[in-house]
């Protein structure tokens, strides 16, 4: 591969940009077609279309039989925290080795310190200011981690509407029971109350802060594989 | 492990074989890709999944899990030498499996192309 090549690709990926670098197989030429590129005079455009919806990689054959390899190149999920608590801090460095973009928002102060979380993930704000600088998306998973409404509440409503792929709040079942009620009065459907996970996590018995982030991350992840599968 | 870049020096970038074949390629080093492009049966990693090695045998990221990244390497550096991309295959139905095979029964093909 071309080094011009690879540093093309690398910097849509960093820009959250989909792409698709084509190889021919028997000559070794490549080229990288872009997400929003007119395809209609592409030899591959429906393939092409194609991997960019299932994000899966793979050999196409060309119109004269060639094998095609398509590296398919999508924007990393997202994972965005509400609370730069205890939890928080085991969750943040498992999650970017998984592959999440993270982000940490907490306005209190005192939780949300560079000694706590690297600058690169932390927003100390609150989460009504940072979401509308940075909006939530169906590729991104939202953990309200503070169990305090003040905090919690509106980017858990925030996170429903924008369709995100996954939503937990923690809490217990008391505190979750109140927290639906507040959402119930502010207009949230009990259809779309029901996607948020609450206790959150997967059910492994998680005690102490870092095994619940475990738990976190792999309802997190189940919740973007195992729909993927069924897409 | 060298320092990717400072801007984005996080878990993922500095597991990342793309952003590390990028670095490694700037800092002088004769670099090969690898890939996988087709699995058959049960494949321990993905098609799509990148090994990333240089001139001296150094490799980060996986192919398989383990079962056949040696062999890469050793092509790899042929790739390296020469300059020219070349098509590896491993599984049970191949000879080479008794010797570097895929422990789970599967089949891989990888292609292994030089960076620059």
């Amino acid at each position: 591969m071309d080094l011009s090549l690879l540093e093309t690709l690398n910097a849509d990926r960093d820009a959250r940009r989909a792409a698709i670098l084509v190889t021919d197989l028997e000559t070794g030429a490549q080229r990288l077609v872009r997400q929003g590129d007119d395809l209609a005079d592409d030899p591959l455009g429906e393939d092409l279309k194609k991997r960019f919806r299932s994000a899966k990689s793979g050999i196409v054959e060309d119109a004269a039989g060639k094998a095609q390899f398509l590296t398919v190149s999508v924007p990393p999920p997202r994972l965005v925290v509400i609370g730069a608590v205890h939890i928080s801090q085991a969750l943040v460095p498992m999650a970017e080795v998984a592959g999440f973009d993270v982000t940490v928002i907490d306005p209190r102060t005192a939780f949300a310190t560079p000694e706590r979380f690297p600058e690169r993930v932390l927003k100390p704000d609150w989460p009504q200011d940072v979401l509308k600088a940075a909006p939530l998306d169906g590729y991104t998973a939202l953990a309200a981690l503070t169990h305090d409404p003040k905090i919690d509440d509106y980017p858990i409503q925030a996170a429903l509407e924008a369709g995100c792929f996954y939503v937990g709040a923690l809490g217990s079942r008391k505190t979750h029971g109140k927290r639906l009620d507040r959402l119930k009065e502010a207009g949230v459907a009990d259809t779309v109350l029901s996607r948020i996970q609450a206790p959150i996590g997967l059910d492994i018995g998680a005690a102490s802060p870092a095994e619940i982030a475990v738990a976190v991350l792999g309802a997190v992840i189940a919740a973007l594989r195992k729909e993927a599968e069924t897409r | 492990m060298p320092h990717v870049n400072s801007g984005q020096d996080n878990e993922a970038v500095r597991l990342d074989p793309l952003k590390i074949a990028e670095a490694w390629s700037r800092a002088g080093r004769k670099v090969a890709l690898a890939t996988v492009v087709e699995t058959w049966g049960s494949a321990p990693r993905p098609v799509g999944s990148h090994l990333v090695i240089d001139e001296e045998g150094d490799f980060e990221g996986s192919v398989s899990g383990g079962c056949v990244e040696g062999a890469v390497v050793s092509e790899a550096l042929d790739v390296i030498a020469s300059g020219k991309p070349a098509m590896l295959e491993f599984g049970v139905a191949d000879e080479t499996a008794w010797r570097v095979g895929l422990s789970c029964g599967g089949r891989i093909r990888v292609y292994v192309e030089p960076v620059a």
